[in-house]
């Protein structure tokens, strides 16, 4: 059942968990928050079963870093939390995008800053794509707004974060983590990477390796830092990914990711009805974010209208590849319930009434 | 002709020496260095490294490194355990890494009980960043943080770091040992093959912290700073072996 054609019901957290260990995840290391709890609850029971690592760590800060030490050995391994913790984890991912490590890490999304609360939000954008850590770094951040696609990009993740060597972050919310929906599992449709030209696994007949990030030698950590970004870019070339439906004929393309994505694909069927000619455009990977397509986007006339669950923090992102080629508005309420279609619908009529020189922020 | 000296083959050859001279970091890796070797550890060993004057340890040691942020050697420790077992993994901290900002991941790994080995270097301040007053500071003592000494007012009291390890049900070794001697030394290799050795027979966690002096920090010559890690510093942190679970009776 978890891992054949078939539907089962099933919570997003549980999903991402068993997804995990369908992609291979040999260890998983977490500390408990709301809303991500299953997670580490899941897998406390399946892996002993399957003779694999679980520990529970003294912190997000622990956690991370036994991350760090297991995929530096070769083997997919994993840490789930949320927000304010994984903000804990920043120096870690910091380490591990210098030290080209296969770190994955979920983040089921809470509300901020500081404590919040546990309803939604997505105030983790900024967090995720530019990096909470020190120094100039990249990590591949994945949004899925469907239980089916939190499997999905857990695959990926796991197979990104070791073709590239580099960290990924699965960025859900609490909404996805807690919801229900119909979902299957199949298999891991990736190939399996080969980890043997550099991982730790003793120096048996060949030369030992050392991983580590300290740049003593000022232009070896200059072409090292140039080197991860053309890493980047390859990564970019390869691996941006996007949704886009009924940008063809569009006036005005409603911008979202995550669980947002769900409620503007109905706002835009809504809007159509009334005869706005409204598209949806849907990043998929926040980092590398699609840039080129939007600008593509823009350079046809198209507006924008930005919805997300957060100050407008995709926004800039948006406007930035936009470059002035066409208008963009932002539509959003910092935290808490979800934007509604409703709300969606009135907000982007008002925007065109004003020609995109509003904001629209609900309370 | 008897060779009676050579470079342990776990050391790497014609690397760059960057402790200061004096300092007893490079007797402790070493001993270290020719435990691997006796044990036959080199090919199987994974080390997580730490921050601190230890951070260059892949300059010096011939095996697997992963370099842990500053006192998370040994959570990193922990992940590359879990993730391969059948590995000798250890770590080779300073007091300020292990016991201050490392203090959470290094205690729960010890009540964990996971099998992997600590080295632990106490010589009583930060000595990468020039001599800070840090967790194993004694009082009285001036450090650059500490200009008037040490006092309970502003700076509270020193940890005794192998006294609390083997607090801990997990730790199945915990030694202190110094290297201001000959005999002392030899003392160390003994308890620092006892901190492997409880590992490689899965009894848990085996540590060692080793006083060592620092005498670019604390302004001595290297004679100087080895009597005051006999006079000053082991009347505060005593040798010996606080915790064996190899000779414990009744377990």
């Amino acid at each position: 059942m978890t891992d054949s054609n078939e539907k089962v019901l099933i919570k997003g957290n549980y999903a991402i968990a068993q997804a995990a260990i369908n992609a291979g995840c040999q260890c998983y290391f977490g500390y408990p928050i709301t809303p991500q709890t299953e997670i580490g609850e899941y897998l406390s029971a399946q892996m002993p079963k399957l003779g694999r690592g679980y520990v529970c760590a003294e912190s997000e800060i622990a956690a991370i870093n036994m991350v760090v030490g297991a995929v530096s050995t070769g083997v997919r391994a994993m840490t789930s939390s949320s927000s304010l913790a994984v903000a804990l984890m920043q120096e870690a991912l910091s380490y591990a995008a210098s030290d080209e490590l296969p770190v994955v890490l979920v983040n089921v999304m809470r509300a901020g800053p500081g404590l919040g609360y546990i309803y939604p939000a997505q105030g983790d954008y900024n967090q995720s794509v530019t990096g909470g850590g020190n120094g100039d770094y990249k990590i591949i951040v994945l949004a899925p707004s469907t239980v089916q696609e939190c499997i999905d990009y857990t695959y990926r993740a796991f197979y990104l974060a070791q073709k590239y060597r580099n960290p990924v972050i699965l960025l859900a919310d609490g909404l996805l983590g807690q919801m229900m929906e119909p979902a299957c599992f199949g298999k891991d449709p990736y190939p399996e990477v080969d980890v043997s030209s550099w991982a730790l696994t003793g120096a048996k007949g060949r030369e030992s390796r050392a991983i580590y990030s300290l740049g003593t030698d000022e232009k070896k950590q200059v072409q090292h830092i140039y080197n991860l970004f053309k890493k980047f870019e390859v990564i970019a070339e390869n691996e941006t990914s996007y949704e886009e439906f009924e940008t063809e004929d569009a006036d005005i393309i409603l911008t979202a990711f995550g669980s947002m994505t769900r409620n503007i694909k109905a706002a835009m069927k809504v809007l159509r009805n009334k005869g706005i000619k409204a598209g949806c455009f849907r990043p998929i990977t926040l980092s590398p974010f699609p840039y080129k397509r939007i600008s593509e986007l823009a350079a046809k006339g198209k507006d924008f209208a930005v919805v997300e669950m957060n100050m407008g923090q995709m926004f800039k992102d948006v406007k930035y590849a936009i470059d002035g080629k066409s208008r963009v508005g932002l539509i959003n309420r910092p935290v808490g319930e979800w934007l509604s279609v409703e709300e969606i619908v009135e907000a982007v009529e008002k925007i065109m009434e004003k020609s995109y020189a509003t904001s629209i922020q609900y309370s | 002709m008897q060779q009676v000296f050579s470079i342990p083959k776990s050391m790497k050859k014609g690397f760059r020496y960057t402790f200061c001279p004096g300092c007893d970091h490079g007797v402790a890796i070493r001993l270290v260095a020719e435990l691997l070797d006796e044990l036959n550890l080199q090919d199987k060993a994974i080390c997580s490294t730490s921050i601190g004057c230890s951070v260059f340890l892949y300059d010096f040691l011939d095996v697997d490194c992963v370099e842990a942020p500053h006192g998370r050697a040994c959570a990193s420790a922990t992940g590359v355990k879990r993730a391969r077992p059948d590995k000798f993994v250890f770590t080779y901290q300073g007091d300020g890494d292990f016991a201050s900002i490392g203090l959470a991941e290094s205690m729960h790994t010890a009540l964990r009980g996971e099998c992997v080995s600590a080295v632990c270097i106490n010589n009583t301040t930060y000595g990468m960043t020039g001599g800070q007053l840090g967790p194993t500071t004694i009082m009285g003592q001036v450090t650059t943080t500490s200009p008037y000494g040490r006092n309970k007012e502003y700076y509270g009291y020193p940890i005794r770091i192998a006294e609390q390890i083997a607090l801990c049900d997990g730790t199945a070794y915990s030694a202190r040992v110094a290297l201001d001697t000959i005999p002392h030394i030899n003392q160390a290799k003994q308890a620092l093959k006892k901190a492997f050795e409880v590992q490689l027979q899965g009894l848990g966690f085996g540590f060692v912290e080793i006083l060592s002096s620092c005498p670019t920090n604390w302004h001595m010559t290297p004679q100087e700073a080895h009597i005051r890690v006999k006079e000053e510093m082991m009347p505060v942190f005593p040798l010996g072996v606080y915790k064996d679970v190899t000779t414990e009776k009744g377990e």
